[in-house]
């Protein structure tokens, strides 16, 4: 018997261990449960459909937050438009086109420093360059370049890794019927890159809509409803940013909890998505 | 006709080549705007005064701008967030990287996953409901509001990276060195703490820089829970981080209290700096190992 010769402080040792492992195993998933429960709990209660679908009044001193929630979805879809192009070209260059390991990884790290920024000066800078430099004042244009900068590591790193799994034959076939790079490009590499650009693409959402400090000083604190192109031309406040305005200088909490609650609900959402995604194409590839 | 078809692919090249160096472009753009926003003041505050001041009266008639409680607010929040949340992380990383069945490894990566999708407004809600009269009642305070609040909260919310990347470190460590130390008679546990965790050293190093980084940018949670008084740091005192004091004057700020705002927006962007190359040293040395 092995265990017989163990001594009393190893043995000591190692169920100290164990229980320390079991313990912070335990608190954190006791913590991810926590939270959405709480959150959960406070919040769903105070939603409505009176709240979701009408705009703040100060005559009858109502709040609504339809026009946060068009604010996050012309913000979510205004970078994703702009961010994709970049992204995906930027790794299409990357592993297509770069023959110098220099630039390959000054590129690389430049992506890399991008997402160690913190939000904050994002939205600093954003401010500075966007707002005040290119003159777009605060509006949801603004807020959607900067979160296009923010976004951009993410995209590119998505894509980049399916580009990699792209096999070499399928470009090496295409060149051999003499197509050019850029025809081989067209029809053959982005077409099989499409997961992760998908995946990219969720990752960012989740990001956009988490997304409140970078958001403050570019997109404004504003509530009026807009429609798409006149929206992205004023300031806005996303939900986050309208959770943040209403919890922290208002004081309701009610309506802090609610919005707290469909981020909750998104954000487990977007996970879900992913996974699935994830799933499927993998799936796909092993076919 | 063949002429015209290099000719495009030329074109094409370099449009792609543009696009590869909009990473580049940005990075420079930031560090352009904040070295030229973040001078002015620094010159007309001078270099000393500026840092080392410790105190902050930026709206006061006769104007102080030191940022030394801010400094140290940051340091102390991110030093006490590592302290708290580094263990916590590490041994959960163990925990679910060498003995959790599948099935919980598979339920904990996604319990993650979304601990890392949360919004970090909504951490500040829930620490402004839940912890800060937590610790109003338990430590006795007139106000919960606190830098104990806030390294709290900032533990919370560095424990998805720190737990991602110390297990991604210690999947990469080969499997003969765990066999061979248990063929040697060592018992499973052992063999995780006194084999695999220092094989693995490097990648969990890059996990508690990279939990630094997070703790240190984070602005909107920290704002909710740590009242932002300007206040030199004190466990149970209401504080105000680097990022917190861009954050709550930026919305009123002019002359040279903003650009004071810019200048301290510097000061966090160079501890940033300094935390990516680490965590670029201990990643490049982790993937060697």
């Amino acid at each position: 018997m092995p265990n017989q010769q163990i001594s009393g402080r190893r043995k000591a040792y190692i169920a100290l261990m164990k229980t320390l492992m079991l313990v912070s195993f335990a608190l954190t998933g006791a913590l991810v449960l926590f939270l959405t429960v709480y959150v959960l709990w406070k919040g769903v209660p105070n939603l409505s459909w009176e709240l979701l679908s009408t705009q703040p009044s100060y005559l009858s001193g109502q709040i609504g937050i339809l026009p946060d929630i068009l604010n996050t979805v012309y913000l979510i879809l205004a970078s994703l438009v702009l961010v994709l192009p970049l992204g995906v070209g930027a790794a299409v260059y990357l592993t297509e086109y770069a023959r110098n390991q220099r630039l390959v990884a000054l590129i690389e790290y430049a992506a890399e420093t991008l997402s160690g920024i913190p939000s904050i000066i994002y939205g600093l800078v954003g401010m500075l360059f966007f707002c005040q430099f290119l003159n777009l004042q605060t509006s949801l244009l603004a807020g959607a370049l900067t979160l296009v900068i923010m976004n951009l590591p993410t995209i590119m790193r998505t894509t980049q890794e399916s580009l990699k799994t792209v096999p070499q034959s399928y470009r090496e076939g295409a060149f051999g019927l003499g197509a050019g790079k850029w025809r081989v490009i067209r029809t053959v590499v982005l077409p099989n890159c499409v997961d992760g650009v998908i995946t990219g693409c969720i990752l960012s959402v989740g990001r956009i809509l988490g997304e409140s400090a970078a958001l403050l000083f570019t997109a404004g604190f504003a509530h009026a409803m807009h429609g798409f192109v006149s929206g992205l031309g004023s300031a806005g406040a996303s939900l986050t940013v309208a959770l943040y305005v209403y919890a922290k200088e208002q004081g309701e909490f009610g309506v802090a909890f609610a919005i707290a609650a469909i981020l909750m609900g998104l954000t487990l959402l977007i996970q879900l998505l992913a996974a699935l995604v994830g799933r499927h194409f993998k799936q796909r590839r092993s076919l | 006709m063949k002429h015209k078809k290099q000719w495009m692919e030329t074109v094409i090249h370099g449009v792609f080549l543009l696009l590869g160096l909009i990473t580049v472009g940005c990075v420079l753009l930031i560090t352009v705007y904040l070295v030229l926003a973040g001078i002015p003041a620094l010159r007309q505050i001078g270099l000393a005064d500026f840092l080392l001041g410790d105190t902050w009266a930026s709206t006061a008639s006769e104007a102080k701008f030191g940022i030394l409680p801010f400094i140290l607010t940051s340091v102390y929040g991110t030093a006490g967030a590592i302290l708290l949340g580094v263990p916590i992380g590490f041994l959960t990383a163990v925990y679910l990287a060498k003995v959790a069945p599948p099935t919980v490894k598979r339920v904990a990566a996604s319990a993650v996953s979304l601990l890392a999708g949360i919004p970090s407004v909504v951490y500040g809600l829930v620490g402004m409901m839940v912890l800060v009269p937590a610790i109003r009642t338990v430590f006795g305070l007139p106000d919960g509001a606190s830098l104990l609040a806030a390294i709290i909260v900032l533990a919370i919310m560095i424990l998805p990276s720190i737990i991602n990347v110390s297990i991604t470190a210690l999947e990469a460590v080969p499997k003969e060195y765990e066999d061979a130390s248990l063929a040697l008679g060592a018992t499973p546990v052992e063999t995780y703490f006194r084999v695999s965790v220092p094989a693995a050293k490097s990648g969990i190093a890059a996990a508690v820089v990279l939990g630094v980084g997070r703790a240190i940018g984070e602005a909107m949670a920290v704002m909710m829970v740590s009242g932002n008084a300007p206040n030199m740091p004190s466990l149970f005192q209401s504080v105000r981080f680097l990022t917190t004091a861009v954050a709550s004057e930026m919305s009123y700020s002019s002359g040279l209290q903003q650009q004071a705002l810019f200048s301290i927006a510097l000061v966090l962007f160079l501890f940033i700096m300094l935390i990516n190359a680490t965590l670029n040293f201990f990643l490049k040395r982790s993937k060697e190992e």
